[in-house]
């Protein structure tokens, strides 16, 4: 056997995720370590410091993943850091690829969030009124610093090039055990590409009516979950229930539909879509078949960008919250 | 005044520093332990149907997102004024039990164990799941993964995806279960069980008979007092899904109970400049600051907590190690966090025996998963103990069920004032002179790990306003029909 591959695993500002993600392909992930070398993985799994990556020589890690958007300067600071290491970068999962559900914060301000955070939480205690600073002086001698807490989430690729994408809040354990062999074999598309099957969630979900040789019809009802029970065998859209299976990649395997819940997008926009949002409102719009739909659809759900842009606010061509 | 710092702090979910200070002597004067980053949940759930938010706010966390989910799914039924289904309650509690016995052992075996395995002063390099597997050998490896997988595989097959979670809807689940699932069920609830049981064992081996670990586990550098916060069931045993919140002193006296909203009146977080992450402490004391012993306001929550504030267990096995473990120690309230990995040992076991017990009830196959909604409340508080401690969701929302204000009071936040003592106590213990290498660093950051650190989860921040959106319809010939405002 060839050299075990150097592999490095960064967590920037997501949840750990896409990491137990890993975890979970179990005896696979094992599988996987007879051809991996761990030399960074941290915060979560070993003990190797920022200061140790930064001593590692340029381009010295064969693969790296980077879970979680960048939201602070010491985000940034490492994922540059990371990508100066190593020849292959991979911007692992929704957070890291579009922003994810961290990034429905750009409808806010930093101020916002900080006053929601340090002010007007009801547990909050705060009669100095005061909030994290990047430089602090405790008791008058003890300088303490905190990274600096950007305005807006951004994308790993805002801050530094990457060379291929994965989607999935987190990608599916089977998904990744397929991703890695495929990269353990050295059998990747060009750079830039999405790691995917390019199938769409309803290509591979059972209640498509095209894969029962059924016609699609449109809707007049736009309905939450919360209105009714729908029928597990029958498409949701097909019953009102908005689902966004039409244009996310689908190497779930349609997970959420197997337990009668619609999908909310976290695959990332299936290819060729380069506003995920946009075209969810496209999409809804041409299965919607009255007007009246349409306008249930926006008193259902007031605030329609939490829905279509759930994982992708920071990839859309919309600006952010004026700052 | 010489400052060290460790950056970033590892085998934990999310990011923090330490910085220790020396005086001119080259000992500990001060140590702080920092959390540095925030993400603004409370802002953006605000203008979500509260039936999505389960789902959005799982995310908070990879680690723990089962708990984060299942406190905002019982808000969310409080909110529709609805109580679940008979089978839809155990069906949540399978998937709960399940997600605990996983969460624990990622935990035990990933993040904590490593220590004591491969060895506190070991190279760093090998201090971790890769060396614990090497250590232990891979067979024991191979037998703790496949057996945690069956855990992922209930938590997947009732949750929908493996990670973070779709099934909740308020009043009750939407996966039913056939006769042939829950056989399944019961097969994967078994391997918990034997897991549960290989688990203590591998603790008992590792740390109890090596009477250099068990200094460490009852020795004063690691320990800190204060009091202890967790839930309890009808009996006074150790609760996980659904209880009453209890509080007792640093001496093991109930000073307070709670459910639901009352919470605010028992808990208060403190805003440091220094963190990015508050410091809760107890209102009924007031602030003292960042101070343990008698009269301190601060609390504790997590395993350990919750076997200082339980009276036992509610399955055998478990009980039988929880007796051995208050035997071990001359004294409860047991203030040696150390013995948090030890009482993480125990509640997998515990969870795994509940999972076999509800997997074996034939009612899970009861189709009825779904309650009738009631009306809108417009407000609720879902509490839950994680598995790092008592977790708080509490949402206000309109009359038609959308979130309007939230605030999240998550376990690593309970826990940042007794970390920090922690730390600063394994700092002075541990450097002495100015003398500083790579195992007496780890042996101050094996103060925070028993801890089970969630600073993803601690950062969360939850608030409000609606993107204004436009959404111009055309007809099938491409000219504008109608355009449709939300402002």
């Amino acid at each position: 056997m060839a050299d075990k591959i150097k592999f490095a695993f960064l967590l920037a500002g997501g949840c750990a995720g896409c990491e137990m993600a890993m975890v979970d392909m179990s005896e696979k992930l094992l599988s996987a370590l007879d051809h991996l070398e761990i030399v960074f993985w941290a915060p979560t799994v070993a003990d190797v410091k920022y200061k140790d990556l930064e001593a590692m020589e340029d381009g010295s890690i064969d693969l790296a993943f980077i879970d979680g958007m960048i939201r602070s300067s010491e985000h940034e600071h490492i994922t540059r850091i990371l990508r100066a290491k190593s020849k292959i970068l991979v911007a692992f999962g929704a957070c890291a690829a579009l922003g994810g559900i961290p990034g429905m914060a750009n409808q806010h301000t930093k101020k916002e969030i900080f006053n929601q955070s340090y002010f007007d939480t009801f547990s909050t205690d705060n009669p100095d009124k005061v909030v994290p600073q990047t430089t602090t002086r405790v008791d008058g001698k003890y300088e303490l610093t905190l990274p600096e807490f950007y305005e807006n989430v951004l994308r790993i690729q805002d801050v530094a090039e990457v060379d291929y994408f994965v989607g999935g809040c987190p990608p599916h354990h089977d998904f990744i055990a397929k991703a890695v062999e495929a990269i353990i074999a050295g059998n990747l598309p060009p750079k830039g590409s999405w790691l995917t099957s390019g199938k769409a969630v309803c290509d591979v979900c059972k209640r498509n009516p095209a894969n029962k040789d059924m016609a699609r019809t449109q809707v007049f009802e736009s309905k939450r979950i919360v209105d009714g029970e729908p029928d597990p065998d029958i498409c949701l859209l097909q019953q009102g229930y908005l689902c966004l299976g039409p244009i996310t990649q689908g190497d779930c395997g349609a997970s959420c539909l197997n337990v009668n819940m619609p999908c909310r997008g976290c695959g990332g926009p299936i290819p060729g879509v380069k506003d995920y949002g946009a075209r969810a409102i496209s999409a809804i719009g041409s299965i919607l078949g009255s007007e009246e739909a349409a306008v249930q659809l926006m008193e259902k759900f007031p605030d329609l960008t939490k829905l279509v842009y759930r994982y992708s606010l920071p990839s859309s061509l919309l600006a952010s919250k004026e700052k | 005044m010489k400052k060290i710092e460790i950056n970033p702090i590892t085998r934990l979910e999310g990011h923090g520093k330490i910085a220790i200070f020396l005086n001119d002597d080259g000992n500990v004067d001060e140590a702080f332990f920092q959390v540095v980053e925030l993400r603004g949940y409370e802002n953006f759930l605000q203008g979500m149907p509260i039936e999505e938010v389960p789902r959005t706010v799982s995310t908070i966390c990879g680690v723990c997102r089962g708990v984060h989910f299942t406190s905002a799914m019982k808000a969310s039924d409080q909110i529709y004024g609805v109580e679940p289904t008979p089978v839809a309650k155990k069906l949540r509690e399978l998937f709960f039990n399940a997600h605990y016995v996983e969460d624990h052992a990622v935990v035990l075996y990933a993040l904590g164990l490593p220590d004591f395995v491969v060895g506190p002063e070991a190279p760093a390099a090998e201090r971790n799941l890769v060396g614990l597997v090497k250590a232990v050998g891979a067979e024991i490896g191979r037998d703790v993964l496949t057996k945690r997988a069956s855990a992922v595989k209930i938590f997947e097959m009732l949750g929908g995806k493996p990670i973070h979670p779709v099934a909740a809807v308020p009043g009750g689940w939407s996966k039913k279960i056939t006769e042939a699932e829950r056989q399944q069920l019961i097969a994967w609830s078994k391997d918990l069980v034997e897991l549960g049981k290989l688990t203590i064992n591998v603790f008992d081996k590792i740390v109890l008979q090596n009477p250099k670990y068990m200094e460490l586990v009852t020795g004063d550098m690691y320990k800190v007092t204060t009091n202890y916060m967790g839930t309890v069931n009808e009996k006074g045993q150790i609760a996980y899904y659904d209880g009453i919140q209890k509080v007792v002193d640093p001496k093991g006296k109930e000073i307070a109970s709670f459910t639901g909203k009352e919470y605010l009146d028992v808990i208060s977080e403190r805003v440091v400049p220094w963190s990015y992450l508050k410091v809760p402490y107890l209102k009924q004391m007031g602030w003292k600051g960042i101070v343990e012993g008698a009269g301190t306001s601060l609390y504790s929550v997590g395993p350990l907590a919750r076997f200082n504030v339980g009276n036992g267990m509610d399955t055998p096995l478990a009980q039988e190690a929880y007796e051995q473990f208050m035997d071990t120690f001359a004294s409860r309230p047991v203030h040696y966090v150390q013995a948090y990995h030890w009482a993480r040992a125990i509640e997998l076991l515990n969870a795994a025996e509940k999972c076999f017990q509800l997997a074996q009830d034939p009612e899970l196959t009861d189709p009825n998963t779904r309650a009738e909604l009631g009306k809108v409340t417009g407000e609720g508080v879902g509490i839950t103990e994680a598995p790092r401690g008592t977790l708080i969701h509490h949402y206000k929302t309109d009359d038609k069920g959308i979130v309007t204000n939230a605030n999240l009071i998550v376990a690593t936040t309970h826990n940042k004032g007794p970390i920090n003592i922690a730390v600063r106590k394994a700092a002075k213990h541990f450097i002495k002179d100015g003398k500083v290498d790579d195992g007496i660093l780890n042996y101050i950051e094996m103060g925070f790990r028993p801890y089970d650190l969630c600073l993803a989860c601690a950062t969360h921040a939850v608030g409000q306003a609606q993107t204004p959106l436009s959404i111009d319809v055309f007809d099938s010939q491409g000219a504008l029909h109608k355009t449709l405002n939300n402002f």
